[in-house]
């Protein structure tokens, strides 16, 4: 190779610079939904391949974090040198989601195993054709390391010159996060069987004892530092004094009085569905027994 | 793929024995967060689904799920909306997904789901399907802390009446049918891989309480149980246009009844008068004559539904009237201390 004269340097070539459009991508939020998926597509794999892949939708939100909201799987052939994916299965897939939910499109793509390899940076400049600066996000479901790790990872072009040289994973953080109605199922959901669904009151008596087991846990801890086995710490005694200094100040009689007052609202509703409960009976009665000669 | 060769296998063969009853719905947590995203996703709009999974003895599976999307108009998008089932069930397939409809899922709103839609659909569903089931989600009800998801059927009993179309009184008495059994409520049961239990476990803080939790103390149930009493006192007006009717159809057929006599007299009295003048009596019977006619019996389906409605409502208020029993007293023990 001749020769050149000029000195060449190794370029990164960050995406906020190339994409005038595009804001720097901060952080990747991701719902458990997607997680759950995945690790549903992975144990439904076919025998012959060692790792899925698939397309992630979401949305970008204003201050440039990636909401990852749902997610499909894409079939694909991966041999050493080649990789093949099926686009139209893709495309079909995509067009059918965004009928229900158009807001979401693409944001990128993911696959499980451990690291990132020479067939994923294919795929990635597959989904760069599709979408600007896609996150690649990969699930490790064979849990190397004794843990399941979850990273994103944004690609940046590394170019000698004009030649393109790789292509430079960088890896971005990622955050999980749940809306609250998916939050209320979780611990239901954490289980690997759970036999039936709590409904009201055992939830109640759930949360209650929670309660009181943290309530215990702050005492014994204001205990022990009183008696002087543990060093107190400051920070903590202020969120224990904030915590009890957040009780509404009401003098006793007003306080009895609104609880009285709630009481008798909820009895006073308890009554008016038990007379609808008598009434409907009563109904019934009337118009299944009556007979006509 | 084993299981779902044998299942098919074990159907085929027992064609004409009599499945098990269906005892439990498991779910997999996959299927019950997607449910719980869609509905919550277009809340106030209802929203429906189908349900994919297995139908293994007493037991129904429900492995998948995939939304609809929400249809404007229905004249146009009818054949779209097959498409789109289609297209779906074949992607699925290809990844290996179980493509079996077992049922199908729908958002509600203050649980006031009962209606004529939901039982139609059902038999739709039951001419083509030996067992489904259909999943009812209430996202409002997500506020106050509570998974709430309730699988339903059709009883037996009452998808034959249905079938004959008939709900007259004398029918109702007869199978000693009341309000409560148009529906089941199947218990659910949440199952997960060993896979996804080892991911959340993991990624999930362990703290000793939950948000869920702080939801479920939250004392300003008011909303709630006002839009409650609202949907409540609507169906009892409901109810009571119900009562009307039927009064109404007693009414007249008493007076028909009463009609009828005094035209049976009449004859009667005409036939002495014609038997003594020597002539041929004249029939007892005119089924010519419109009071004659019978007067058809309002169904009484519409009233079992809003029945099962008001029962609803009041179940609802009953629970979250008890938990606000149990936080005002909490409050109260907190203040002394």
């Amino acid at each position: 190779m001749a020769a050149t004269n000029e000195h060449t340097v190794l370029q990164f070539v960050t995406p906020s610079s190339t994409a005038s459009t595009t804001t720097q991508v901060l952080t990747a939020r991701i719902h458990p939904l997607v997680i759950f998926n995945v690790c549903d597509c992975f144990v439904r794999r076919p025998d012959s391949a060692e790792r899925v892949i698939g397309t992630l939708l979401g949305s970008i939100l204003p201050d440039g974090t990636v909401d990852i909201r749902n997610s499909y799987a894409v079939p694909h052939n991966e041999s050493s040198d080649q990789v093949a994916v099926d686009i139209d299965y893709h495309h079909n897939m995509l067009a059918s989601h965004l009928k229900v939910n158009p807001k979401e499109v693409i944001v990128g793509w993911y696959s499980t195993g451990a690291g990132v390899n020479g067939g994923s940076a294919l795929i990635h400049d597959f989904f760069a054709r599709e979408v600007t600066n896609p996150i690649h996000l990969t699930v490790d479901t064979g849990f190397t390391n004794g843990e399941g790790t979850i990273k994103a990872y944004v690609s940046s072009n590394l170019s000698l010159g004009d030649r393109q040289l790789a292509a430079q994973f960088q890896e971005i953080p990622v955050d999980l996060r749940m809306v609250e109605a998916e939050r209320v199922g979780y611990d239901v959901l954490k289980a690997t069987a759970v036999d039936k669904l709590p409904n009201d009151m055992e939830g109640m008596e759930q949360t209650m004892e929670r309660l009181l087991t943290l309530i215990n846990d702050v005492y014994k801890y204001v205990d022990s530092v009183v008696e002087g086995k543990t060093s107190p710490d400051n920070n903590i005694g202020r969120f224990i004094a904030e915590a009890v200094a957040s009780l509404p100040k009401l003098p006793p009689q007003v306080f009895d009085n609104l609880v009285n007052d709630s009481l008798q609202d909820q009895l006073l509703l308890l009554y008016l569905s038990s007379i609808t409960r008598t009434q409907l009976s009563l109904a019934e009665k009337l118009n299944t027994a009556a007979q006509m000669l | 793929m084993a299981t779902m060769a044998r299942s098919f296998l074990q159907a085929i063969s027992k064609d004409e024995a009599v499945a098990p009853p269906l005892r439990v719905v498991q779910i997999e947590g996959l299927a019950v967060l997607k449910i719980i995203k869609h509905c919550k996703e277009f809340a106030p709009t209802l929203v429906t689904g189908q349900l994919l999974g297995l139908d293994v003895g007493s037991v129904l599976e429900v492995t998948n799920c995939f939304p609809f999307p929400v249809r404007d108009d229905d004249e146009e998008i009818e054949a779209d909306g097959a498409n789109y089932q289609l297209e779906m069930m074949r992607c699925l397939r290809e990844v290996n997904v179980d493509n079996n409809t077992v049922g199908w899922y729908q958002s509600t709103v203050l649980g006031s789901y009962q209606t004529v839609e939901l039982i139609e659909t059902f038999m739709n569903y039951q001419e083509n399907i030996k067992r489904c089931v259909c999943i009812i989600y209430d996202p409002s009800k997500a506020d106050l802390g509570v998974l709430a998801l309730k699988a339903l059927k059709l009883s037996d009993s009452f998808m034959e009446l249905y079938r004959a179309g008939n709900f007259t009184g004398d029918k109702l008495r007869e199978k000693n049918f009341s309000w409560m059994d148009i529906f089941e409520e199947i218990p659910i049961k949440v199952s997960n891989s060993a896979l996804v239990s080892a991911f959340m476990t993991e990624l999930e803080t362990d703290a000793p309480v939950s948000q869920g939790d702080y939801d479920r103390l939250q004392s300003s149930t008011t909303p709630f149980l006002e839009n409650n009493m609202e949907f409540l006192i609507k169906c009892m007006d409901d109810l009571s246009m119900e009562q009307q009717k039927f009064q109404y159809y007693y009414r007249n057929l008493s007076r028909q009844q009463a009609q009828q006599q005094a035209w049976l007299q009449k004859r009667r009295t005409e036939n002495l008068a014609r038997r003594s003048a020597g002539e041929e009596p004249l029939p007892e019977e005119d089924p010519s004559n419109p009071i004659f006619k019978p007067i058809p019996e309002p169904s009484r389906l519409e009233s079992f539904l809003i029945t099962n409605q008001v029962s609803n409502f009041c179940g609802q208020i009953n629970g979250v009237a008890g938990q606000n029993f149990s936080r005002l007293y909490l409050t109260k023990a907190l203040h002394e201390n």
